[in-house]
């Protein structure tokens, strides 16, 4: 057994909060590029070069990307061969979120449902963790904004709904969502699985690179579809009209119950951000 | 694209009738921010007949919660955050003088009446553009409701805030007339 001691983990993760709220992958970037060279509306242009601009400053001023910086959704794969030491794993989580929302002077957002009375230090932090093969963790922190998250649902289709029964259920929420989650977005869709399982690989699927192909052919396929027929809307940068409504579809999917049909649509705004680290 | 107009705080009906939805604008001058919170407190001082903390006439109320200033830093970032939610409170607060919103995100149809009955603007800043808007902020200071933290409203002196005219005082409203104009059957 390699044994871990907790406070490296706290480290671990305080440096990727501030990390991912300050640096946007290259992977985002790339793809605004893209998105300028199709864009036919000249204010969407702008826009998206307002995007890149903001990331540029972000990136080397040190400050947030965005003010909503988030609930902070962590992922965790604990190798099976690895003995956490040095006391309680989500309490160590919990103290680098509160050490790197404190000194990378970002916004706390978390509060209870009912007074709306703030936490003061953005925990509690959603934790996923998974226990894999080897004796390695691998931490990856993925804030979570409240604008595009608020424009993410669940429903339970009906198995004779099949395909196109995800891309109509798709497609009307992002027209729904309209300007909302702050477009261009990525459209996170869970498929399969349980209720809850479904809205967590919705989430999961954002965190593959944009740009990337999905592995399985048929879902790349429709993957595809549903991007297209989401960039026919007309939303566009801002909701204020374009061709970019949407940089990608990435879709996740596992089996489900022989009377269920889950999906999941996890809307996740440009700043698209998350970081990982193997200790 | 047109260059961007230039706009000084405090504006007056001639100002706001001059803009409409699509015009690009930079924002100069005093503004001030507020939130879901703040909003709940100020229309409910107006219900009780009592004075705002601040003068609204002519003024521009910013929708943002910023992060909290490194130090050496004005203002944290300070993108614009969703603004139906604040829908059940902007039409008293424009009957009673405020001339601008900034904001995402699209109105309701009660906002958008009042815009043109009360001559008001909203205006769209990019949402997510945080680091650079906060850029723009020259000082800040709050003025009310501290006890909110990121929610306190808060007097803004801007340069060159880059907005976008949404709805004018005309019924005119890009969001439904940008999606219009791109969406393909």
């Amino acid at each position: 057994m390699r044994e871990i001691n907790v406070r490296s983990i706290t480290e671990k993760v305080r440096e990727l909060c501030m990390e991912a709220n300050t640096d946007l992958g290259n992977d985002v970037l790339q793809a605004f590029d893209r998105a300028m060279e199709k864009e036919e509306s000249p204010l969407a242009v702008e826009i998206l070069k307002e995007l890149k601009e903001n990331a540029r400053i972000a990136k080397e001023e040190k400050v947030p990307i965005c003010q909503d910086t988030g609930f902070t959704v962590v992922f965790m794969e604990l190798g099976q061969e690895v003995h956490l030491v040095g006391g309680d794993l989500t309490e160590a989580v919990f103290e680098g979120v509160r050490q790197g929302y404190r000194d990378g002077y970002l916004r706390k957002s978390v509060c209870h449902p009912f007074t709306r009375a703030n936490t003061g230090d953005n925990t509690p932090a959603i934790i996923h963790t998974e226990i894999a093969p080897g004796d390695k963790v691998k931490i990856t922190i993925a804030p979570k904004g409240g604008g595009s998250e608020n424009m993410s649902r669940v429903t339970m289709l009906t198995p004779s709904d099949g395909v196109e029964g995800i891309k109509k259920f798709v497609i009307q929420r992002v027209k729904e969502s309209g300007s909302n989650p702050c477009p261009p977005t990525i459209v996170g869709i869970g498929i399969g699985g349980t209720l809850e399982q479904a809205a967590l690989l919705a989430k999961k699927s954002l965190l593959r690179p944009l740009g990337s192909k999905n592995p399985d052919p048929e879902l790349e396929k429709l993957e595809s579809e549903i991007l297209t027929e989401i960039n026919k809307l007309g939303i566009g940068p801002q909701g204020l009209g374009g061709r970019t409504t949407s940089l990608a579809v990435h879709i996740l999917m596992m089996p489900c119950h022989i009377a269920s049909f889950p999906l999941a649509v996890n809307i996740q705004c440009h700043a698209q951000r998350h970081k990982e680290a193997v200790l | 694209m047109t260059e961007p107009i230039r706009l000084k705080t405090p504006i007056s009906d001639r100002d706001v009738e001059k803009l409409k939805a699509g015009d690009r604008v930079l924002i100069n001058g005093i503004i001030y921010t507020g939130r879901d919170a703040a909003h709940k407190r100020l229309t409910d001082l107006l219900k009780e007949g009592k004075d705002l903390p601040f003068d609204i006439k002519g003024q521009i109320i910013y929708y943002v919660g910023p992060t909290p200033a490194k130090p050496g830093q004005v203002f944290g970032s300070a993108g614009p955050t969703t603004s139906y939610r604040m829908d059940a409170y902007s039409p008293l607060l424009m009957e009673r003088g405020l001339k601008g919103m900034i904001g995402k995100g699209m109105r309701s149809n009660a906002v958008k009446e009042a815009m043109k009955k009360y001559k008001a603007v909203y205006f769209a800043a990019t949402g997510g553009a945080g680091a650079l808007l906060a850029k723009r902020v020259k000082k800040a200071e709050v003025v009310a409701y501290e006890d909110l933290g990121p929610e306190a409203v808060r007097r803004l002196e801007v340069e060159d805030l880059p907005v976008i005219v949404v709805n004018d005082i005309y019924g005119n409203d890009l969001y439904l007339e940008g999606t219009k104009k791109y969406r393909k059957e």
